[in-house]
This record gives C-alpha cells, structure tokens and sequence, in this order.
C-alpha cells in the first residue's frame, strides 16, 4: 500500500526515522549479533582470551541433558498454560456473551488481572500455598495431600502453570469475548432453528467460527508462556527445587548470572531468538489474513 | 432461541461469579494478609477476615521497607516503576509516531529497508539478548540510571505498524487541503495528524504503561542500586530465602500497593485499554 499524497523533502524523512533507528541499532541489531558472535566463541576460564569454536557451543548444548530437559519442560509448561488458560477463558466468554444483566460489570471484574505484574502474580500464589503458611496449603493439608512445592519438583512446576494460567485468564477472556460478538447472532438463531441443541451448536457453529481467535491465541499464549513467566518463576521457585522449574529463558538467565560459559548461554539465546522468529512468524501470517476479532 | 432461557441465564451468572471469585481470591487474601500480624501468619493461622493493622503495615510498607535486608522505603521503588512507566510509553510513542510519520507520507532511499529493519525488531525481545544487551548499557555507563531503564525498552515495531496503519487510512484530501493552506511537513503533522491520532495514541499509552510498569527481568539485572530499585524488582527481594524473616503482611502490601497503578488504569480506561490492546495485536 501506498500514499498518493506526500511531502517532498530529502532530509526531514530522515530525520523522523533517526531516533527509531539509533535505538533499534544500538540495542536490538548489535546485541543481536553480539550473541551470535558470541555463540561461536569459547572464552578461557579467565575470560581473558576467546577462539573461534564453529558450532561447538550448540554441539556441547544439544548433547547436555539439562538443556534437552529445559525444551522438554517450556514446552510442556506452555501447553499446559495455554490449554488450561484457554479453556477456562472460553467458558467464561461464552457466558459473558449471553445477554445478561450486568455484562459490562462482569467484564470489567475479569479483565483486571491483565495489569498484575509477572512478580506479583508469583508473590501472592506462593503465599496462598506456601507450604507452612499458605492459607490453601492448610487444606490441601487436612485433605491429606503431601504439599511441599519447595520440595516435590512437580507440585513446584503444577504452582507455576496454575499462576501463570490465572494471569492469562482475562487477556484470553477480552479476545474470546470480541471473537464471540463478531459472530453474528442470526447464524445461532439459524441453527437453533434446525433444532441443534446448545452444545451441539457450540462445537458445530460457535468453535469452528471461533478457530482463527483461537489459533491466534494459542500462538500469543505460547509466546508469553515462554518469556513472560519469568518473573514468576523467579519470585516463585528461582528455578527449583532442583531444576524442575527451569526453563530456556531462566535458564539463559542463570547460567549467564553464575557466569560460566558466556557461549554456551549466547547459543541459548541464539536458539531463543530462532524459536521467537518462527512463532512470530506464524503469528505474522495469520494476522495477515485478517482475523475477525 | 428456543430453549428455556430463563434457567440457562442463571447458569451463565453463576459460572460468570465463580470465574470471578477465582480471578479474586488471591488479591483478596492479600489484602486481609496485609492487614495481620505477622507472627499469626507465619504460625500458618492466617485468618481468613482482615485484622487491625492496616495503617500500622501500610505505613511502614510506604515510608520504612522491611526492617530485614532490603530497607528501601516502597514509595521511592513505585517512583522509579513510575518514571520507568512514563519513560518507556511516552517515549515509545513518541520515536514510532514520528517514525510512521516518516515511512508513510516520504519517498526516500532505503524506505522499505528502514521499515523492514524496525519491523524485524518484533522478533528480538529483550529477555533473548539479555547478556549483551546489558554490555551494551554498561559500556554507556548507563546502569543505574533512568536512561539505562527505559532506552532499550524504547523501540516498538508494534507502535510503529499501528500508527502506519492508521495513517494509511487518513484521507488524502486532507493533506492536500492544509497544502492550499500553505502548510508544509511539521505544521500538516502537527496541525492535522496528531490531533487526528489522539485516541490511538491514549489506547496505546493504557498498554504501554501497563507494559512498562510490569517490566521485571530487565531492571533487576541493570539496577544495582537500591535506591533505584522498580517496585517489581523490590518486591522480589523482600522474600528471604529464610522464611522465618519474611515480613509477610509488607510483602502483600507491597503487593497490593504495586498492583494498584496498573489495575487502575485497566478498570478506570476500560475502553480505551481494550482498543489498545485488540489493535496493538492486530
């Protein structure tokens, strides 16, 4: 697409984009490349000297257990957030879809959830079941349930799936609910007509009409479950106990903070960048052919 | 339809009210949390009513801090997560409206590549090249500071296509208008254009500051200093690894008082917020 209408000038356009693109140079291009440089390097104990590896630093990470465990569990994490998450929002947006009284009230008490911080979200699930004090750890308790996230890895990584599902809950809900009221209402009413009972109607006229949105999401969910459950996980676990909540993000963080192998950790965040370019990728695409929001 | 309406409408409500007490309960327990005494609490008998301490525990979370490791007093935490907000989402508006600007009613060398070089940025947050990212900030001598916080923060594809996109759709006749006028480039974007982009530009700023508030792992790695601690970073820093010396009615506090900005916006722009947001993802 193009204007017709424009301004001639030879420097002032220039000008306008200079300071996006200092910006974008200075802290996107060259650390960018920095970290693929870096991957290809192997840096001595003291960091005093560094030589040129080839593909060593991936070789070394691809044959590393932990690191093959770290896929594993970030994928296994966004599945499960995004299913849970999803699911749940999309009960609640097809409720909030009927005519009801009071819709915009509804509306408005689950979509606040959005603005909570990562961190935040993290502080106050590990006090609500932390295991000495947490007021649902007391009765997962009296239910006989041996809770101990600070010691049972899989309770740690339940913890942190339940936290960052609940935080998604009302951006997943704010979608739905837009996707549902693009739908126009005379279809249900078509379909109710030839008898098809509400359930029937949800999977037979409402989900599929639904699919783009909810593709959509699952690709935006997956992306957030990636990067922006960092700061749960780190409020939560930092990680553990052991390693059973590290995943390739904090594990891109850790091991740079402990500061042993700069490339291995560049070749993590290289690994990173390739899995973000071909989600947004796919993101991209189906954006483009128009979602009906 | 056909169905017994009545009947289902109360379902809907009753769903809707138990989505809405779970979305809920945890910001509810930790305001009654942050109103306790912290010895009941960290005997587990937290009691599920508020108790008394509510001026005691906000007072001391505002103006003092814990009394443990990190003393930094929380209001000066939410001043620098403020500054940091404003920064990232005036700034972020401000270098991708001028920008759009620039791609959209200019004819210039390397356009498209300029485009393509902001529109690949989509694909690098800033948790990916987080190591050199931070050498980089560092050798500016910018850790520490307020520049250091947001600039790398700063750049938005997403902004910058919004914007496009918007402008796309100003009619022609409009610039063609103010050039009878006799206006030239700035005085049509300041005259025309920005008046124009008012509402795309409160929808963005509702998300960006939201975004920019809730911002974690980038200050806690370039801050070092408490003083210049986000409330984010802070609160993180509050939980001890020993429990026992957790403050926890400060910590939910904290949390509270960290929530409210954000939350605020969201419920009070509602409108707006939503805008933003659908078209932001667009």
């Amino acid at each position: 697409m193009q204007k017709q209408a424009i301004f001639q000038s030879k420097l002032l356009p220039y000008a306008l984009v200079a300071p996006q693109l200092a910006i974008v140079l200075i802290f996107f291009y060259w650390p960018a490349l920095q970290a693929v440089i870096q991957s290809f390097l192997l840096q001595d104990a003291f960091g005093l000297s560094s030589s040129f590896v080839w593909f060593d630093n991936y070789i070394e990470l691809f044959k590393d257990a932990a690191y093959f465990e770290a896929i594993v569990r970030t994928f296994f994490f966004s599945f499960a957030i995004a299913v849970s998450s999803l699911s749940f929002a999309l009960l609640l947006a097809v409720m909030a879809d009927k005519p009801l009284r009071g819709s915009m009230l509804y509306r408005t008490l689950l979509i606040w959830p959005y603005a909570v911080a990562p961190p935040v979200v993290g502080v106050l699930w590990i006090f609500m079941l932390h295991p000495s004090l947490g007021v649902l750890a007391r009765y997962l308790r009296n239910m006989g349930v041996d809770w101990n996230p600070l010691l049972d890895g899989n309770q740690a990584a339940t913890l942190i799936i339940l936290a960052a599902a609940w935080k998604q809950i009302s951006y997943n809900f704010l979608f739905f609910l837009a996707g549902l009221q693009a739908i126009p209402k005379s279809v249900f009413e078509a379909a109710a007509i030839d008898g098809a009972r509400p359930m029937r109607r949800f999977w037979t006229v409402t989900f599929p009409l639904l699919s783009p949105t909810i593709f959509f999401l699952l690709v935006v969910n997956i992306v957030y479950a990636f990067f922006d459950t960092f700061g749960i996980i780190d409020t939560m676990t930092r990680g553990g106990p052991g390693t059973s909540t590290v995943t390739l993000v904090y594990k891109v963080y850790s091991d740079g903070l402990l500061g042993g192998n700069l490339g291995s950790s560049a070749a993590q965040s290289v690994i990173l960048m390739v899995m973000v370019i071909v989600l947004t990728g796919i993101q991209f695409r189906f954006v483009e052919r128009k979602v009906t929001y | 339809m056909v169905e017994d309406e009545g009947f289902r409408r109360y379902v809907a409500h009753f769903i809707l009210w138990i989505g809405i007490a779970i979305v809920a309960f945890p910001v509810y327990i930790a305001i009654v949390a942050s109103t306790q005494d912290n010895a009941l609490i960290a005997n587990g008998q937290m009691s599920l009513l508020p108790g008394g301490h509510f001026f005691e525990v906000y007072y001391q979370t505002i103006f003092v801090g814990t009394s443990g490791s990190t003393r930094e007093p929380v209001y000066n935490m939410m001043l620098n997560s403020l500054v940091m907000a404003l920064l990232i989402a005036v700034g972020k508006i401000a270098i991708s409206i001028i920008s759009a600007y620039g791609i959209v009613y200019f004819r210039f060398p390397f356009r498209m590549p300029i485009f393509w070089i902001i529109f690949i940025t989509l694909m690098l947050p800033v948790e990916v090249r987080i190591y050199p990212t931070y050498k980089i900030v560092a050798d500016l001598h910018m850790l520490d500071s307020y520049a250091g916080l947001a600039l790398p923060l700063i750049a938005s594809a997403t902004a910058t296509l919004l914007f496009r996109q918007f402008f796309m759709t100003v009619p022609d006749e409009l610039l063609e208008a103010s050039r009878i006028d006799g206006a030239g480039p700035l005085r049509f974007f300041w005259d025309t254009l920005l008046p124009l982009s008012r509402t795309n530009m409160a929808a963005l700023f509702v998300i960006l500051f939201i975004l920019g508030w809730n911002q974690y792992l980038w200050p806690l790695l370039i801050t070092t200093r408490d003083d210049m601690q986000t409330i984010q970073v802070g609160i993180r820093k509050m939980i001890t690894t020993t429990d026992a010396l957790t403050e926890w009615p400060v910590v939910m506090a904290t949390a509270v008082l960290a929530m409210l900005p954000p939350v605020f916006v969201v419920v009070a722009m509602q409108k707006l917020f939503v805008r933003g947001l659908v078209e932001a993802e667009k």
